[in-house]
């Protein structure tokens, strides 16, 4: 139905001709633009629901006191649906400390909250299909299950800043009234419409450029060093991750170029990792709470997962 | 009352203060409100995520998306 619409707008309605590249092009942007963003809706949407049942307080509340292994998983999971944005890390990171959650709990939380959420599964479903969706989704939640486990067996309470243990929370009652299924449904449709005002743009690049630039993307020298010939591709996918910001949805449109151009999907996906779980940014504001020491075994261990990962999907894709 | 707009400073934060300000202004009522920015502060009230909201030492609203207007009336009022 949608295919049959896309056709519609561009033989009928702009009465362009058939079978040209122009005309090619411009239905399957059409068709894909109106199927990523009915997904995108729809999921978010129906996320955002489940969301309204985990405020971050709850989820401190179940995570607290929480034994490794399980904890790790459980926060992993809840870092889908909790809300989270990077300028919370650090209360955040304070009240989970304060409130008794475990210091590699706590990590596999901050790793997966921003690397593995909705939109990123979205976005990497309507381009590239479930599989890689699947695949993202559950390495995703690996890296943040071990990594977390990791930094919990190391014992590395001594490297967060101290006052952080000092901090006793004022008990303010949280008075959040009680919410009725109905206005669960009402803060689900804004957060759809917050999430969707901040992500079209990207959106619409990503399938721009499979729909129109299909060959040319000026990356070019990044897949030059980082492409399936090179053994050191992840590696320097990744490197080049690390230092770069965005989110989820920001990164999708150099993914998609990325992947054009012949990058293969354990690096593509090694890379989207880097940019999305790590960045300069989030490191200065987890100074404020972790010393260097700790910030650099953080940074070393989720580069040496991510890369691990990189390297099992190109061996097995 | 007392109502505290606690943040550390992202756009988000400065649309609560905006917001908790109007409110207060078109309920026509006495009301100290105050910023509180430091991170560690911020977490000692509760508060996970940002912006947060605290009347008479009740939270009453942590995180995005942003209250309406009307909303945070209701809000404001229900502790008056």
């Amino acid at each position: 139905m949608l295919k049959a619409f896309a056709s519609y707008v561009v033989y009928d309605l702009f009465g362009m001709a058939r079978d040209t590249r122009l005309s090619g092009a411009l239905e399957f942007f059409i068709y894909d633009t109106i199927k990523i963003f009915l997904l995108l809706s729809v999921i978010i949407f129906a996320v955002s629901v489940i969301r309204s049942y985990f405020p971050p307080e709850r989820t401190k509340r179940i995570l607290s006191h929480k034994r490794e292994f399980i904890g790790n998983i459980l926060a992993a999971l809840l870092g889908i649906v909790t809300p989270f944005c990077s300028c919370s890390a650090v209360p955040l990171f304070i009240g989970f400390v304060e409130a008794g959650v475990p210091l590699g709990v706590t990590f596999s939380f901050l790793i997966s909250s921003p690397m593995v959420n909705e939109v990123a599964v979205v976005l990497l479903w309507g381009l590239f299909g479930w599989k890689i969706a699947l695949i993202y989704m559950v390495t995703g939640l690996l890296v943040a299950i071990v990594a977390g486990m990791i930094i919990g067996k190391l014992k590395l309470e001594k490297w967060v800043e101290e006052y952080v243990y000092t901090i006793k929370s004022l008990g303010a009652a949280a008075d959040i009234a009680k919410q009725t299924f109905k206005d669960r449904l009402v803060y689900a449709l804004e957060n759809t419409t917050d999430i969707l005002k901040k992500v079209w743009a990207y959106v619409i690049v990503a399938i721009g450029i499979g729909g129109f630039i299909h060959g040319y993307v000026p990356e070019d020298f990044l897949v030059k060093y980082a492409g399936p010939q090179n053994p050191f591709g992840v590696p320097i996918a990744v490197a080049l991750g690390v230092p770069l910001y965005s989110n989820a949805a920001g990164v999708i449109p150099i993914v998609y170029a990325l992947m054009e151009k012949g990058m293969s999907m354990g690096t593509v996906l090694a890379f989207m990792m880097a940019v999305t779980a790590l960045s300069f940014p989030e490191m200065i504001i987890l100074r404020k709470v972790l010393k260097v020491k700790l910030l650099a075994v953080f940074v070393g261990i989720m580069t040496v997962t991510i890369i691990g990962v990189g390297y099992l999907f190109n061996a097995i894709l | 009352m007392e109502i505290k707009v606690l943040g550390p400073g992202c756009a988000n934060c400065f649309k609560m203060e905006e917001l908790a300000k109007s409110a207060v202004k078109e309920l026509g009522i006495e009301a100290k409100i105050e910023k509180i920015t430091d991170i560690g502060q911020i977490a000692m009230h509760g508060i996970l995520s940002t912006p947060g909201l605290i009347v008479n030492g009740k939270i009453k609203h942590s995180g995005k998306p942003l209250p309406s207007l009307e909303k945070v009336k209701e809000l404001i009022k229900g502790e008056a």
